[in-house]
């Protein structure tokens, strides 16, 4: 999608670094505080806007209070962008922002929210906006909302930040395997979780209170719903795909492997034999031959960039996370299932 | 800039002389308009951040109209001014904010527009006349944040024109039916934000996996036992028997499906492979990619 929200640079008042107290080596953020609100809107955004493999995206809008970030608002970006030629991402955010200001919203920029397609969401793009946002804010955070789970029971809403030697690295813009090796990230140190708590005031509780008691009991309980082929079919089926295209990548690092170390060979038969040359031509008398510069001969291979195969290790394991959250789940309701029938017989 | 209104100081009904533009004529939809919980979550915290000194807010509502009724699925507040005579509404804020929204959802229309509060005043019927420019009919809504009776009354209205044809016509807000409206997954987050109201700091954590499917059971056996309750009374005669109730109860027994326990057997067996094979797999791939990563880190 073309549409990502990386206009954080622009946000002039947006910066909330006056509380947030950035330990060099720790993360900024210990725990995020999402406002009830935050979470109904984001919600009703992909519900009304969202269809299929489409993700909608928005930005959130709070404060830091010591490590805690508060997510107190948030608004919808449009999508489809591409066709508005005169669409202007940053004057909306900026008109946005200055018209809730007026009544009073904060218009602190803290994060942004994406909705995700059974848990992929470790992409090229998410990185570079998240990068940008962090940049410019430092207790920045990514919203996941899979609706998709959601749907099957259980609010599914998670926090992300990039790890600080993500930041480093991807500040050196050095995605080569020495420079990775060296700051020794993993696909696993890429992305930290945030733990998320979400608050209500007491206004809030009291409406939540009356709609209780006026609206009719759910009557779907999709959470003990046994059915779960499908879902495990979509997942399995990305998680090959993702695998394909890691083995690609193996299958290309191996080759500039072999080709480097071949490579390196032929510079040392090359070199033996302008020795051996050198002092033939010496023993009749005859001038050595010019050195020649062995890196022009053969030039050296280009190192594949790591950081694409970093991200698909890294969604790969989050759709086994994934997988597995939703296994455990189902292997609970059919041994429920199990004991209940035992008892009925 | 705001646009002041030249109200009337004694204002009974400061009605127009000649009917509006969009009063006249039936309620289109039906009488029933359906509320998603997002919007009164909106309107309370707009209440919350209102300004010094403000007794109530305003703000404009957004939906769709369809045959049967008028679904409400978005709004924002909008500022405004409010003293014993005078009523300032800033209505090119309004515009300016449902164009931004409409970028988003193009589908949303101006139903009309709410405030809080739990009375309809003379300044109301002024605000209710500029909304009447911007849709046909508008509905008003009212949410008691102030509480009164103790409870939060939601209620919402259309305004009808009342009095004696010819002369001078009155206003008069006619009550409509409020239901609320829920997408399933506006359900779920809306069970799991309620559950705040039971932690003593207002505050609750995401739930793991197992701890929600323990909780859905809890909410089942619960039903279950509401259910039950019901039975014996009705059986001990404390309760008068009722046959719709006793209709539904006779499908809900009937819906257990009754299977062979060798078929069960079979078919739970096959089930608890398939998790297993796929947790298996799960794991597999993620040593697969810590290997990986080890060896080209060499």
């Amino acid at each position: 999608t073309g549409s990502t929200a990386t206009s954080s640079g622009s946000a002039g008042g947006a910066v909330g670094k006056g509380k947030g107290k950035g330990g060099s080596g720790d993360s900024a953020v210990k725990q995020v505080q999402i406002d009830g609100l935050v979470v109904l809107k984001i919600i009703k955004h992909y519900q009304e806007e969202g269809q299929g493999t489409e993700v909608v995206q928005g930005v959130l809008l709070g404060l830091v209070v010591e490590d805690r970030l508060e997510i107190t608002n948030c608004f919808p970006f449009p999508q489809h962008t591409e066709d508005d030629a005169d669409f202007d991402e940053v004057q909306y955010q900026m008109e946005m922002m200055r018209s809730l200001r007026h009544v009073n919203i904060d218009h602190l920029h803290v994060g942004w929210y994406q909705s995700t397609y059974y848990g992929s969401f470790v992409t090229r793009a998410l990185l570079d906006s998240q990068f940008s946002y962090q940049h410019a804010i430092e207790e920045s955070v990514v919203l996941i909302y899979d609706p998709i789970k959601t749907a099957q029971g259980s609010l599914s809403l998670k926090a992300y930040r990039l790890t600080p030697k993500l930041m480093e690295v991807c500040k050196e813009k050095d995605f080569s395997p020495e420079a990775l090796k060296k700051a020794s990230i993993t696909f696993e140190h890429m992305f930290e979780e945030v733990p998320i708590v979400i608050k209500n005031s007491h206004l809030i509780n009291v409406l939540m209170w009356e709609l209780e008691k006026k609206s009719a009991v759910a009557d779907k309980h999709e959470l003990l719903s046994l059915a779960s082929s499908n879902h495990l079919g979509k997942s399995l089926q990305l998680l090959m795909d993702r695998v394909d295209e890691m083995s690609q990548d193996i299958i290309k690092y191996n080759t500039y492997m072999r080709n480097t170390s071949k490579q390196q060979q032929q510079k040392h038969q090359y070199q033996q034999r302008r020795q051996q040359e050198n002092m033939q031509r010496q023993s009749r008398g005859e001038p050595p031959l010019p050195e020649e510069d062995l890196s022009k001969l053969f030039k050296p291979h280009q190192a594949p960039a790591r950081m694409d195969s970093l991200l698909i290790a890294g969604q790969i394991n989050t759709y086994c996370q994934n997988i597995k959250e939703f296994t455990a789940q189902n292997l609970g309701k059919l041994f429920m299932a199990q004991a209940l029938q035992e008892y009925n017989n | 800039g705001q646009t002041p209104a030249s109200a009337p100081a004694p204002a009974q009904t400061p009605a127009p002389s000649q009917p509006g533009p969009a009063l006249p004529g039936p309620f289109p939809g039906g009488r029933v308009v359906r509320l998603h919980p997002v919007i009164l979550a909106s309107i309370v915290d707009s209440y919350e951040r209102r300004n010094e000194g403000a007794a109530r807010v305003i703000g404009t509502l957004l939906g769709t109209v369809d045959k049967h009724s008028v679904e409400v699925t978005n709004c924002f507040s909008v500022p405004h001014n409010e003293s014993e005579d005078e009523v300032a509404v800033d209505m090119e804020f309004a515009k300016n904010m449902y164009e931004l929204h409409k970028k988003v959802s193009p589908n949303e229309l101006i139903l009309g527009w709410y405030a809080t509060g739990h009375d309809i005043t003379e300044h109301s019927v002024l605000i209710h006349e500029y909304y009447s420019r911007e849709a046909p009919n508008p509905i008003h809504l009212t949410v008691d944040t102030g509480l009164q009776h103790g409870r939060m009354s939601i209620k919402a209205y259309v305004s009808t024109l009342m009095g004696v044809p010819g002369r001078t016509m009155g206003v008069m807000f006619t009550p409509l039916t409020v239901k609320y409206a829920y997408y399933d997954t506006e359900r779920i987050g809306v069970d799991l934000i309620m559950k705040t109201c039971f932690s003593p700091n207002r505050v609750i954590g995401l739930s793991s996996d197992l701890q929600q499917v323990g909780g859905a059971s809890a909410r089942i056996q619960d039903a279950l036992s509401t259910v039950l309750q019901y039975a014996e009374d009705v059986l001990s005669g404390k309760v008068s028997a009722d046959n719709t109730v006793g209709r539904f109860l006779m499908s809900l027994v009937n819906q257990v499906p009754k299977i062979v326990p060798d078929d069960f057997e079979t078919m739970l067996n096959s089930n608890i492979n398939d998790l297993l094979m796929v947790t298996y797999l799960a794991n597999l791939t993620q040593s697969q990619i810590a290997l990986n990563e080890k060896l080209v880190n060499l």
